[in-house]
């Protein structure tokens, strides 16, 4: 059987280096975006100081996307490196938007930022724009791309198991790409990028206003950042998760741990604002409800249910029994068996195999588990709910707070008088939320699919590579060491030309390089 | 047009093989010049010169690497899952030294310290060094054959040790790969800096092409003389891809079997010693442009030679034969070969198109005085 500390460790790498190339991507995603904003209007007024911001925020842009490269190639490589079976089973499916990327995005985006920083005198003004849009354009589709990959994880449409290739295979690509699941991830995901890039310009320029440097400079680049930033966390919480939940079985099971939704009751459900969510009593203390709004979000309906997770734990119990059958049948087929009886049965059963292979955590031969073993299968189908109702609850808490910020923050720079204090300095302050809610989302959407990786296909426990506690914790103490050199590395760097402000360009026109700048 | 599942297999060993070599002649001369970047800067100004000869190409080089990565995955996904996990510690020492790359080249110049960026310089050549080395001897162990077996389900269970991987026939490989991406990195350089530089880009394309010439012609002796594989039961190249369904035999000599079939491979290798050769010349003689051009060709005739002498294995078992993998029974499904196919028809010369494009937007000389000129700006 395989071992649950290979399991964990590999888990706890996952978790980490994909949490830590997020911290990275959504500023790319955003920044290229505002920097293509930023530039246009250059192009359209033919205001130096519009180039100076695309390239001072460039500057910051290119420090930041040095680390997004260099931590996006762990992640392309550790599905090989540390998710062997994964890699196997579903690489028929899974590969191929993940090639499609490096094909479509990768190339067009890394080609061309090179362009972007070194292109200003080899191009015209119209070219080298263009060349920054590719890049904003580039970065997009490979969050596209590798979301459709990852909502296929949540919501596997569009494959059918193999038995003879052992595996899953595409059976329709148009439904793997036009995945609900996929989808609503990508505008939400993409909009989180907006969002923490105009945070982030947001804060930096209320920064020199408190201090009074760089006046024209930090206004402009505050008025675009509150625009865009607002029209960004609209899109967030309004566009953002509605659907997805109706498709998969799985997503209805994450909604459930969400919400701390034990059982399923009576239409429109209230909605648990807080409490104490006790996963042994299958209650929560304490809750303070809001009546119909879990039913309205989750089904836009007022006579849907949803689905508690205790039905949903009745109904994995008997998936569980059927993939019992569907692995003994699989083992029939695989022993050469051309009965096309059993292969109907077996196509009957199949779509409980994921169920049956629970199983093997508890023993190897699926086909003799006792019923404890069953029930300990079916107590491991639901994920956890206490992680997910708090960390859910922090990522909205943080979505409401940056929108009141940005609602201010356009009313202000709309009526020319951004030097409100507080203003200032709770746009300086909001910085870190938008990285806290994408860390968080992350968490919710990937620890909420537990215990699979690939939505009732295939177990996380099976998907993991035949490698040694040692080997994991090798390779787990070498990129935490690296990864953590390079975050104070680059923290050093970005905090330099942030006090450095637009006097790093050496244009000669910016506090720090003139006798008479402003006051400190 | 209409592709069976065989051709369609055929074509994807063919396109994974222009992804490496993609990758060999983009990326491999940012890691030829990266080794070459301490020996050939004597101080810091002409380290810069290096350094921004590639700075604003490397990063679309690398995709190339990513790329055939990704392809590999989609295409052969059990042949990625075999080498991945596999190869695990030389791919983790990979990755480490490639992370140097991205913030090497962007940080280094970010401060004036002289201490700062020296040492960016030592993890810029150890990001050129350390991929090379291992590309080769994983190279040189594909060949050799690789320790794994499959149980039932398909599990893959890899039983060699990371030491194993540094046998003397790995090693050798590594020495080729090491030689011929400095040799494409030296000619690069040369055509892209004047002086003094220039000159001793001269003398380093000089060396390194004889050395990849020799090790070359010793790797092809060796090859003859360890065990080659073969599939010796029926071949079924339309069969769903199940790597348990053949029998496979070793014995010294059977890499060259391929080449007793049909003798005009030889003109595979043989391009390899002309191009080589050329090369030489080329540099000597002061048109690094054309040299640039063969050296290409050796780098693309020598993976291909690696790549026919294997054909169809892509990663033959040396514990369990029939476990190998080959071109007829790891690949995807025939609709995902499909799919992928269209994709790359369609994005390939894109790509090629746009690269051309900016490669000639950035094209000429890097001197000394565009170093102190834009010595906020350059990297
Ligand atoms: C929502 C967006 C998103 C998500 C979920 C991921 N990435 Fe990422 N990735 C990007 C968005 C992005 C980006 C914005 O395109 C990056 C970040 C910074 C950058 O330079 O490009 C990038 C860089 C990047 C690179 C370097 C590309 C280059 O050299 O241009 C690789 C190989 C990957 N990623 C691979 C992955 C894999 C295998 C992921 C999943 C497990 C993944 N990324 C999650
Ligand atoms: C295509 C993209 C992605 C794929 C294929 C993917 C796949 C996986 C896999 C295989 C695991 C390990 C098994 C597990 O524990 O669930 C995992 C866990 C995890 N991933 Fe993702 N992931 C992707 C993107 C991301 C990103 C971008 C993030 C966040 C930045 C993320 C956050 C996490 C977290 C927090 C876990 C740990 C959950 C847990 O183990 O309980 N994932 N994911
Ligand atoms: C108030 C509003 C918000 C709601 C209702 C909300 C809801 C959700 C839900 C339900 C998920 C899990 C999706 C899944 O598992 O399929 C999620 C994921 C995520 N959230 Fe939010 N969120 C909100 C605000 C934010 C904010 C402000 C950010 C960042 C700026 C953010 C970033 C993310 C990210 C990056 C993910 C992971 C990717 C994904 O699954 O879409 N969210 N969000």
């Amino acid at each position: 059987m395989i071992s649950e500390a290979v399991v964990d460790l590999s888990r706890w790498q996952f978790a980490a280096t994909s949490l830590y190339h997020f911290l990275f991507v959504p500023l790319t995603l955003g920044l290229s975006f505002l920097l293509a904003i930023m530039e246009s209007t250059y192009v359209m007024t033919g205001k130096e100081i519009y180039k100076d911001m695309t390239q001072f925020w460039g500057k910051l842009f290119g420090i930041n996307f040095a680390l997004g490269v260099t931590t996006g190639l762990t992640m392309e490589f550790q599905f090989g490196m540390n998710w062997s079976y994964f890699s196997h089973y579903v690489g028929d499916v899974f590969g191929a938007p993940l090639a499609i990327e490096g094909l479509m995005a990768f190339f067009l985006e890394s080609t061309f930022v090179g362009l972007f920083f070194f292109g200003w005198d080899k191009l015209g003004r119209g070219q080298h724009l263009l060349v920054t849009w590719l890049v904003a354009l580039g970065s997009n589709l490979s969050a596209l791309w590798i979301l459709v990959a990852n909502g296929w994880m949540q919501n596997p449409v569009g494959a059918e198991f193999n038995y003879e290739t052992m595996r899953m295979e595409i059976s329709s690509f148009s439904a793997l790409l036009f995945n609900p699941a996929a989808q609503v991830k990508f505008v939400h995901t993409v909009a989180a990028g907006y969002t923490t890039a105009s945070a982030f310009v947001l804060g930096i320029s209320a920064y020199y206003m408190l201090k009074g440097r760089d006046a024209a400079f930090a206004q402009r680049s505050y008025t675009i950042a509150a625009g865009f930033g607002l029209a960004a966390i609209l899109s967030v919480i309004v566009l953002g998760d509605e659907s997805g939940y109706t498709d998969g079985e799985v997503q209805k099971t994450k909604l459930a741990a969400i919400e701390a939704e034990w059982h399923t009751v009576e239409p429109p459900a209230a909605f648990t604002v807080i409490g104490i969510p006790d996963q042994d009593a299958m209650e929560t203390h304490y809750a303070i409800k809001i009546p119909w709004v879990l039913g309205l979000i989750g089904t836009r309906s007022i006579d849907e249910p949803i689905t508690g997770l205790s039905e949903i734990l009745e109904k994995n119990r008997l998936r569980i029994r059927d993939g019992m059958k569907a692995y003994s049948l699989l083992q029939t087929l695989r022993a050469g068996n051309k009965d096309p009886f059993v292969r109907a049965e077996f196509d009957r059963y199949k779509q409980d195999l994921g169920y049956g292979l629970l199983l093997k955590r508890y023993t190897d031969n699926v086909v003799d588990a006792t019923d404890q073993q069953i029930e300990l299968a079916a107590q491991y189908s639901i994920p956890r709910v206490v992680p997910l109702f708090w960390t859910f609850r922090i990522m909205v808490a943080c979505g409401f707070i940056m929108l009141a910020i940005f609602i201010f923050a356009v009313i202000a720079s709309s009526i020319r008088k951004c030097r409100q204090d507080w203003l200032l300095r709770a746009s300086l302050y909001m910085m870190p939320l938008p990285w806290i809610a994408s860390e968080l989302g992350w968490f919710v959407a990937e620890f909420g699919r537990q215990p699979w990786t690939i939505a009732e296909i295939l177990p996380t426990f099976l998907s993991v590579s035949s490698l040694t506690e040692l080997d994991l914790y090798l390779s787990l103490a070498g990129y935490i060491g690296l990864y953590t050199v390079f975050l104070i590395i680059e923290m050093f760097l970005m905090l330099k030309f942030i006090k450095l402000g637009p006097s790093s360009l050496h244009k000669g026109r910016y506090h720090f390089e003139i006798a008479t700048g402003a006051s400190l | 047009m209409i592709f069976d599942y065989e051709t369609l297999r055929l074509i994807w060993w063919a396109l994974l093989g222009a992804l490496l070599i993609g990758f060999a002649m983009t990326g491999g001369f940012d890691l030829g010049v990266a080794i070459l970047l301490p020996f050939l800067g004597k101080n810091d100004s002409e380290r810069r010169v290096i350094i921004n000869s590639i700075g604003a190409t490397w990063e679309g080089n690398q995709v190339w690497f990513i790329t055939a990565g990704g392809a590999l995955f989609a295409a052969w996904p059990i042949a990625y899952s075999v080498a991945f996990s596999g190869f695990y510690f030389a791919l983790l020492l990979t990755l480490f030294a490639l992370f140097l790359r991205p913030i090497g080249f962007d940080y280094r110049s970010k401060l004036p310290s002289q201490r700062w960026r020296s040492n960016w310089d030592i993890a810029l050549f150890i990001g050129g060094f350390v991929p090379t080395l291992i590309f080769g001897v994983a190279f040189g162990n594909l060949l050799q054959g690789v320790p794994f077996h499959f149980d039932n389900d398909m599990r893959i269970f890899y039983t060699g040790s990371f030491w194993a991987l540094l046998n003397p026939f790995a090693l050798t490989a590594g020495l080729l790969s090491l030689a011929m991406l400095i040799m494409h990195g030296a000619v690069y350089l040369q055509l892209k800096t004047e002086g003094d530089i220039h000159q001793r880009c001269k003398k380093v394309a000089t060396v390194s092409a004889i050395i990849t010439l020799a090790v070359f012609a010793l790797a092809g002796i060796w090859v003859a003389n360890i065990d080659g594989y073969q599939i010796s039961s029926e071949v079924f190249p339309n069969a769903p891809s199940n790597p348990l369904a053949k029998i496979v035999s070793k014995e010294p000599g059977l890499w060259l079997g391929n080449y007793a079939n049909y003798p005009l491979l030889w003109a595979v290798p043989g391009l390899a010693f002309i191009a080589g050769a050329m090369t030489l010349a080329l540099s000597k003689i002061g048109r690094p442009g054309l040299a640039f051009i063969t050296s290409s060709l050796v780098l693309a005739s020598v993976i291909l030679t690696a790549g026919v002498s294997m054909f169809p294995f892509l990663i033959p078992s040396s514990s369990a034969l029939n476990s190998s993998l080959t071109v007829w029974d790891a690949s995807s499904s025939l609709t995902t070969l499909k799919i992928m196919f269209w994709t790359t028809v369609i994005f390939l010369p894109l790509i090629v198109a746009y690269t051309t494009w900016v490669f000639r937007v950035l094209r000429g000389k890097i001197t000394l005085e565009h170093i102190h000129q834009n010595d906020h700006s350059a990297y």
